[in-house]
């Protein structure tokens, strides 16, 4: 019993320095941001610039958003959704502007969709699929320690052995 | 007490999911993460409307219509793109219909780029801010799109066409879409580029 519990303490601190890798990961943000001004004419306009920029990705310097990419593709992209955010673009359009164009591989975040399924909920199936499997282990484990009852039968049996190295 | 044996299966479990995840996570590592599909396969080409590099005028998507064409997206400054440029020559010079999009270039470097290296472009759409280059959801040169003669987008080469793997999967649309003229001529330089 008692292995089973540091088992579950070592699962449980485990799983704290996963989620604190990951909070990192996901927070984890490049300070060099290539220089250019745009002016904008609201503070809304300018969040949403910095929101979408940050959310969409450079397509050909692949794991950099929009926002952090020096490509000439990117500065291209920045630019384009200055100009359409200056003619009264919607965010929404612009993202659509965008999934028209390059597919849903521009978003970061990915909509949910069949096709996405497995990319949403793969990482919490797969938490639980090895959950179950450490669940069953550390039963087998702590159900082998304990001695169960001898039966009659086996009773019986030691008895005839003892009975029989008695006899030589 | 009884013990459970453990079945042949359940000793192989680990290694079976073992080997699984090295197949998966192995076609995740040969897949081209710069492979993006384009969305627009099956969808009319986007409209534009671009002056043309070396005669006057503009080229636009209605330019497109009555016939099978190659709108083969590139510029001077694209190494790629002098790679695959003797196979842009020999598709023209077979009579497959190619339109250039001049990307992102000085128009005078094109210019001495086609005098030094041939010009195998019926016209060439210059894009020099590349403003239609987005619209047409192009992220680098080279960049080419089969449009059909209706003007709709058939499929797109992403990477210059010199290489096989390329070629092949362009024949294989053309075969698809009944372009015979252009199916023919796509299965004569594949053979030659495997030699």
């Amino acid at each position: 019993m008692n292995r089973s519990l540091s088992l579950l303490l070592s699962l449980k601190l485990g799983m704290q320095a996963g989620l604190l890798a990951g909070l990192l990961l996901l927070t984890g943000y490049s300070a060099a941001a290539p220089i250019e001004t745009f002016k904008f004419d609201s503070p809304e306009k300018e969040k949403i610039f910095h929101k979408l920029s940050e959310e969409l990705r450079c397509l050909v310097c692949q794991n950099q958003n929009v926002a952090e990419s020096n490509a000439d593709l990117a500065k291209d992209l920045r630019q384009q959704i200055y100009d359409m955010l200056s003619e009264g673009k919607t965010e929404d359009e612009i993202v659509e502007y965008m999934v028209q164009r390059y597919g849903d591989y521009v978003l970061y975040r990915p909509p949910m969709k069949p096709m996405t399924w497995l990319l949403w909920f793969g990482p919490v199936i797969g938490f639980f699929f090895g959950l179950f499997f450490v669940m069953r282990f550390m039963k087998a484990q702590s159900g082998s320690k304990q001695p169960q009852a001898l039966s009659e039968k086996e009773i019986e049996r030691i008895k005839n052995l003892h009975a029989e190295q008695d006899g030589k | 007490m009884e013990t459970k044996q453990p079945t042949t299966l359940r000793r192989f479990m680990p290694l079976i999911i073992f080997t699984a995840l090295v197949v998966l996570l192995g076609i995740g590592l040969t897949l081209n993460p710069r492979m993006v599909p384009s969305p627009f396969i099956g969808k009319p080409a986007p409209a534009f409307e671009l002056p043309l590099l070396l005669q006057q005028g503009n080229f636009s998507e209605e330019d497109f219509k009555g016939h099978v064409t190659l709108f083969n997206v590139w510029a001077s400054w694209c190494f790629a793109c002098r790679q695959e440029h003797e196979v842009v020559k020999y598709l023209s010079s077979n009579g497959v219909r190619i339109i250039g999009m001049n990307y992102k270039d000085e128009s005078d470097d094109a210019k001495a780029w086609l005098v030094r290296l041939g010009n195998p472009y019926q016209a060439i759409a210059t894009d020099l801010d590349g403003k239609v280059g987005i619209d047409w959801g192009v992220y680098g040169a080279p960049e080419t799109f089969l449009v059909d003669q209706d003007g709709i987008i058939r499929h797109k080469v992403i990477g210059p066409l010199s290489s096989v793997e390329n070629m092949q999967d362009l024949l294989e649309v053309s075969t698809e879409q009944g372009f015979d003229a252009l199916s023919g001529v796509l299965k004569t330089i594949i053979k030659k580029m495997e030699k």
